[in-house]
């Protein structure tokens, strides 16, 4: 089954200086390289800051663009994995690893199964 | 049907279906058409030797029947035989792993508190919607949507219901635990008008509990709540009027305490106090030296206030210290407990409990004035309507 582990943290949170970001580049890889090896990865991406978001909206028939995220919070949209494991709760522990885990959150949404055409 | 087969046979056979299917709602129900066709069949021919294996075989019937009607049977077949695998009998022992997978399932922290409460009386405990709607005085609709939303989770977010690991197994019991004991406070909860319902609560309680010790005997602090359950409804009889309103513990009745439960409380708590107790084990021994005091006068209040040392030792909040001074008042007078909470009048001013403990001290110093202030005080904190004749009572008893 899969999961999408979204990764949300406040700006203020977290390495904040660049050396910081640089020292917490292990941690990342060493996550990558464990959840990977444990044939659970299937893809997943970092995203850059929400100020260089652009939202798009369908209103009839018209695209309509803005500029910014869908919705301005504290906490921000840093990144996901989607992951693909037995069940919940292992898609739990594999978020509690996260290395941004003790300063951010993670959302758990299980990913849509459509039925085979 | 027998009652007592059902208390037994119901969780035994959910579980037992959710590990063979992997599907709660089919579990679910399955195990209602199977005791179903027992009630008919049983009338008719008697009740089978064993009627757990008859239930079983029955219901597995039905999920087979009922799965071969659905569109994509033959897959669902194939992976049933893998599960299958594992014979069709269970052991003693696998049993009682599925009815705690069942259990920590039901209160798994993917899903909300009220959640877990609803879907345990439901799944757990066999209680209809119906009944787990009366006992929580909401709407049958509004509980019903409550566990199709838990269900609805459940099934979409693959939350398992399977035995787990040891490393986290401490943790998810005491959530079980949690959901066991708000039942039982719900239950118990005092100044309710429709106190029958709020009974059946307690029961269904003190049967989880048991339930709950019986898969893990040797867990200390699940014994330590059957205690505290028992050893505190054992005064159900005595704890309130004829009209509902509450009666203080120094004024109930203890001829009618239930001697039964009091026994088997202290029975539990012994088999808790062996690994050294826990949050509710120090509880459980509160509630254990009001229960053995023949009279109010003769309740070990020494003891008492040294629990609640250990409580709030171990990071107890204010209403442990609350407590703790009420039970001092009667080791060291009134005066030295009024100290004591006053202390506490920053972190508990919105607690009627606090004004009304500290309006009982006043009063007993004879502080006419400030223990009718206190009571008024209570009063405006949002009392139910039997909680409030209390306090009005004992404030016209000042004046």
């Amino acid at each position: 089954m899969q999961y999408a582990l979204l990764l949300y943290s406040s700006p203020d949170a977290g390495p904040q200086s660049e050396d910081d970001m640089m020292a917490e580049m292990p941690k990342w890889f060493a996550y990558t390289e464990e959840i990977t090896q444990a044939g659970a990865m299937k893809g997943g991406e970092a995203l850059q800051m929400p100020d260089t978001a652009t939202t798009v909206r369908v209103r009839d028939g018209q695209s309509v663009t803005t500029d910014g995220p869908f919705a301005e919070t504290k906490e921000i949209l840093g990144g996901f994995y989607l992951i693909d494991v037995p069940d919940l709760d292992a898609a739990l522990e594999w978020a509690a690893k996260i290395p941004s885990a003790p300063y951010g959150s993670v959302e758990v949404r299980p990913v849509m199964e459509l039925p085979d055409a | 049907m027998d009652a007592e087969i059902f208390r037994t046979e119901w969780p035994k056979l959910v579980a037992i279906l959710v590990r063979d299917f992997g599907d709660l709602e089919l579990a679910e129900d399955c195990a209602q058409d199977a005791f179903v066709e027992a009630s008919t069949r049983w009338q008719a021919d008697g009740r089978p030797d064993r009627p757990g294996a008859w239930l079983t075989t029955t219901a597995r019937r039905k999920a087979l029947d009922r799965i071969r009607r659905t569109a994509n049977y033959k897959t669902k077949l194939e992976e049933l035989e893998v599960r299958a695998k594992r014979g069709p009998d269970r052991s003693a022992g696998e049993i009682v792993d599925d009815q705690l997978a069942l259990l920590l399932g039901c209160c798994h922290p993917a899903l909300g508190l009220e959640a877990q409460v609803a879907l345990t009386l439901r799944i757990v405990a066999g209680l209809t919607t119906e009944q787990i709607a009366r006992g929580f005085l909401v709407e049958e609709a509004t509980m019903g949507k409550r566990i199709t939303r838990a269900k609805t989770k459940i099934r979409q977010a693959n939350i398992p219901f399977r035995p787990v690991d040891r490393a986290v197994l401490a943790e998810r019991l005491d959530a079980v635990r949690h959901v066991i004991y708000l039942i039982f406070t719900e239950g118990h909860a005092s100044g309710s008008d429709d106190s029958f319902v709020r009974g059946d609560l307690c029961d269904e309680a003190a049967w989880l509990a048991s339930l709950l010790v019986q898969l893990m005997p040797d867990d200390g602090e699940s014994s330590a709540l059957l205690a505290l359950i028992l050893l505190t409804d054992a005064r159900r009889a005595t704890r309130v009027d004829d009209s509902g309103i509450p009666i203080l513990l120094e004024d109930q009745d203890r001829s009618l305490w239930d001697r039964e439960k009091i026994a088997d409380g202290l029975r539990a708590l012994e088999r808790a106090s062996r690994q050294g107790l826990g949050a509710y084990g120090l509880q459980a021994t509160v509630a254990s030296f009001h229960a053995v005091a023949a009279t109010f006068a003769d309740t070990d209040w020494f003891r008492i206030v040294a629990m609640y040392d250990q409580m709030l030792a171990r990071g107890g909040g204010s209403v442990v210290a609350l407590n703790r001074a009420a039970a001092l008042s009667y080791v060291d007078g009134p005066a030295v407990a009024l100290v004591e909470m006053d202390r506490l009048a920053a972190d508990l001013d919105a607690y009627l409990y606090f004004h009304s403990a500290r309006a009982e001290l006043l009063r007993r110093l004879d502080l006419t004035e400030d223990a009718k202030a206190a009571y008024e005080r209570a009063l405006g904190c949002n009392p139910g309507v039997a909680e409030a004749a209390f306090l009005r009572r004992q404030l016209a008893s000042v004046s």
